[in-house]
């Protein structure tokens, strides 16, 4: 094991990322106006576990400002201060600034000086309204632990020492302190059991014993008195310091013999130490330290998920080779691969209940953020949030906080209108943005929904024009209108405000979504306001795959967007007169993409009529029919990332590893969609095609 | 005959440490995350000795402390509660609860031990 205080500060941490979003949160009910006693209670006890754990660990700067903050939430506690609107703003700064404290100590950062320093400053103004003053509240310092400043000559001090009853009912030992008094030096006791009185008169409640002790001791009566520090109100205890003192050490020897023989007679005589807690039972140490939950280190559970996954590789390896044994022949080995390919099925999807986190951790940044965008936006909106409690893979959530403030922001900054706009049509000035999270299909949804102006496809469509993303001729539909937001370089923002039009824009979001594997779509209606809807995989770590076969390479395509796979008949397939090919599929043309040209695969077939079409559904709802030559089977896969294994391969969201070792790739439809269209534009071009070969055939070559 | 203790604190960080420490001079520690979820530990139990914080959600650590000594199997176990600097008054409140003792946070493993054994024997 490491330094202990290492793990308990990783610990820490820990617990400080629950505690600041617990904070947050009854912050935002303080603020709504919801001041419930426990509300308060939990935002005091939040700032105050902070600071009981950060002076463990000797984060000055975090104590120093979480106790101002401690001791300015106590008193809205304690009801001294009432929770006014102005406080809200300084307690929310504070939040900040603690967040920041807490994240630099996690970084063993230096903060500068002055951080925070205003922010201190409005909370002790606060304070001083109260009227008393910060450092009176101070005054109360701990006492000093360390007192043993010991005096170089031994000194003699008597001590008379007559526990109350009480002294009993708080669970003190005289034997206890008597033996601690000894170990400051040597120890003379007398007994004193003049006060006990006939047996049949005897309480046994109340104390009748008391001691004279004569100590010798280097150390001062500060030292003597902590020995009785528990105690000190529950007995007569005076101490009287008889000056320094040499004697012979026999005397002393004689002393300790006293001692011993004393105290080994009184447990028994004392009808008041009698021991009913010897004999209870001790706990069983098995059945008490259950506990509801534990937490334990993402590296431990990640290197878990890995062997799950090897261990599915393993597994589909097997089951190929099982499958080519004959049933009759090994019946039971058969069905033994049978039952281990269900078991390690649970066993992974238990592991990925593992990590799965509520989207809540997410969510929960986002009321500050609506907060912070319509007080400097002059808008009015309400985050209405459900579906908090929804799990996904921890790797989705570390991973969708960006694209959802983004996608926040852009509701409030570009769907929500101004209040007076609002008013005008006819609604509320308050405008409504609904954040909610759902299952669907092995699927998490997470739709953002603004009852704001909706997108203005003129507008849009005039502005992509001007940017030369689309034709001026362009015949585009209301959806492909919407999508446009999300190309490159497209912003309908009039002025760069400071909250969005930064430069990152939409198509950066549908980036970052697709590259976790998600979907985003968008529906508008003008006046109305706008819906995106976000569908993410539950996990990264491992998808329902197809493999199949294009020329001698086998590819994996995501089952999730896979809607048919079909043998066109000749009659269903035209060429369109740019070369592209299309084919009709329910009542519509789909584009046909060859998967073996994009990925230059040779000896794959090409007419579609002879090999099969796998009909994905692309970003937008795009539908188009992958030529391959077979299908191969569906199986899970185990996913690895190509970047961090290999480079990145346009058209390649990752790899896996297949049942005979081999490694196969994934194909990445929404690139692919993009890559199809830029192999359009080379065909418009005419430009020679160089000599290339399949990222497959590359990949193996490498690593073989 | 190990001893064993109980330690009880919503901060899991506080936990872990007085955990960690107890075990290293051989208790064994049982935890609970409030006073409520202590006081069901507590129920045919035996701790030599239990350390608790004050402030905490659904019961406190000096309401524990009450309940505790109210117990048979509690009435005479040492009840440490740890405080904070600011604490004379919690000390005086956890005293008339029945509290045995206090530690004053933060503390350092070898100080907290020193407690527990002053008030429970080595």
């Amino acid at each position: 094991m490491s330094d202990p205080m290492e793990q308990f500060k990783v610990i820490f941490f820990e617990e400080c990322s629950d505690l600041l979003i617990s904070l947050e949160e009854g912050l935002m009910q303080l603020q709504a106006g919801d001041c419930d006693e426990e509300v308060v209670h939990s935002v005091f006890r939040a700032v105050h576990s902070i600071k009981g754990g950060a002076g463990a660990f000797g984060f000055d700067r975090l104590v120093s400002f979480a106790h101002i903050q401690e001791t300015l939430l106590d008193d809205i506690r304690s009801g001294a201060l009432e929770v006014e609107q102005a406080y809200m703003t300084v307690l929310l700064q504070a939040f900040d600034i603690l967040s920041e404290l807490v994240g630099a100590a996690q970084r063993d950062e230096e903060v500068a000086d002055d951080f925070g320093g205003d922010v201190a400053k409005a909370m002790k103004a606060i304070l001083d309204q109260t009227g008393v003053p910060l450092a009176e509240k101070n005054a109360t310092k701990k006492p000093d632990i360390e007192t043993d400043t010991a005096e170089k000559n031994a000194r003699l001090f008597r001590i008379l020492f007559k526990p109350y009853a009480e002294l009993f009912q708080r669970a003190n030992e005289p034997i206890l302190l008597i033996r601690e008094l000894g170990t400051l030096g040597d120890l003379t006791v007398a007994l004193d059991v003049s006060d006990v009185p006939d047996i049949e008169e005897m309480e046994a409640e109340h104390a009748y014993f008391s001691w004279d002790f004569s100590l010798i001791t280097e150390y001062d009566e500060a030292a003597i008195r902590e020995v009785f520090e528990f105690v000190e109100d529950d007995c007569d205890l005076q101490i009287t310091d008889h000056g320094v003192y040499l004697s012979p050490e026999a005397f002393v020897e004689d002393a300790q013999a006293g001692l011993f023989e004393d105290i080994e007679d009184e447990p028994d005589a004392s009808p008041d130490v009698l021991k009913p807690r010897k004999a209870v039972k001790p706990a069983k140490s098995g059945e008490a330290v259950v506990s509801q939950s534990i937490r334990v280190e993402l590296d431990k559970v990640d290197t878990l998920v890995n062997m799950v996954g090897e261990l599915v590789i393993t597994q589909a390896m097997l089951r190929e080779q099982g499958g080519e044994l004959l049933v009759e022949q090994y019946p039971n080995l058969v069905q033994g691969i049978e039952d281990l390919s269900r078991h390690i099925r649970d066993l992974q999807d238990c592991v990925m209940a593992i990590r799965a986190q509520p989207v809540k951790s997410v969510f929960s940044r986002m009321p500050r953020l609506v907060r912070e965008l319509t007080a400097s936006l002059g808008k009015k909106a309400r985050l209405v949030m459900s579906g908090e409690d929804t799990e996904v893979d921890k790797t989705v959530t570390e991973r969708i906080g960006d694209p959802l403030m983004h996608m926040i922001r852009n509701s409030v900054d570009h769907g929500l209108e101004m209040p007076d706009v609002r008013a005008k049509a006819g609604k509320s000035e308050e405008g409504v943005i609904n954040l909610s999270a759902f299952h669907r299909g092995g699927r998490i949804f997470i739709e953002i929904a603004d009852d704001g102006a909706g997108i203005n496809k003129k507008i849009v469509l005039e502005k992509a024009i001007a940017n030369g993303l689309v034709s001026p001729d362009a015949n585009l539909s209301d959806e492909e209108i919407n999508n446009l937001i999300f190309m490159p370089g497209f912003s309908t923002a009039e002025s760069v405000t400071n909250v969005s039009g930064r430069g990152v824009g939409m198509d950066v979001v549908r980036k970052n979504i697709q590259s976790l594997g998600g979907r985003i779509s968008i529906r508008s209606e003008e006046g109305k306001g706008s819906k995106f809807t976000m569908s993410l995989p539950l996990t990264l770590a491992v998808m329902d795959g197809m493999v199949v076969d294009i020329g001698p390479e086998k590819y994996i395509l995501p089952l999730v967007n896979i809607i048919q796979t079909l043998r066109p008949g000749k009659e269903d397939v035209n060429s369109l007169p740019d070369g592209r090919n299309v084919m009709m599929f329910r009542g519509e043309y789909i584009l046909l993409v060859p998967l073996y040209d994009l990925y230059h695969i040779d000896n794959a077939i090409e007419n579609p009529c002879e090999g099969l079409v796998v009909v994905v559904e692309g970003d937008g709802g795009v539908l188009m029919g992958f030529i391959v030559d077979d299908l191969v089977n569906q199986q899970q896969v185990v996913i690895k990332s190509l970047e961090a294994n290999y480079a990145l391969v346009e058209g390649v969201s990752g790899a896996t590893i297949l049942g005979n070792g081999r490694v196969s790739l994934i194909v990445d439809i929404s690139t692919i969609q993009d890559m199809s269209a830029n192999q359009l534009r080379k065909f418009q071009s005419a430009s020679p095609e160089t000599n290339k070969i399949s990222p497959q055939a590359q990949i193996s070559s490498e690593i073989h | 005959m190990k001893k064993t203790a109980l330690t009880i604190d919503d901060s899991k960080t506080m936990r872990d440490m007085v955990s960690f420490t107890l075990k290293n001079a051989g208790y064994d520690v049982v935890e609970a995350e409030n006073g409520q979820l202590g006081l069901d530990k507590i129920a045919g139990a035996s701790f030599d000795v239990i350390i608790t914080d004050v402030n905490m959600p659904v019961m406190d650590g000096i309401t524990f402390t009450r309940e505790a000594r109210k117990r048979a199997e509690a009435k005479t176990t040492p009840i440490l509660i740890l405080t904070t600097e600011s604490g004379s008054d919690i000390k005086n409140e956890g005293r008339s609860a029945g509290a045995t003792g206090w530690i004053v946070k933060p503390f350092n493993p070898e100080k907290l031990l020193q407690v527990v054994e002053k008030v429970c024997g080595s």
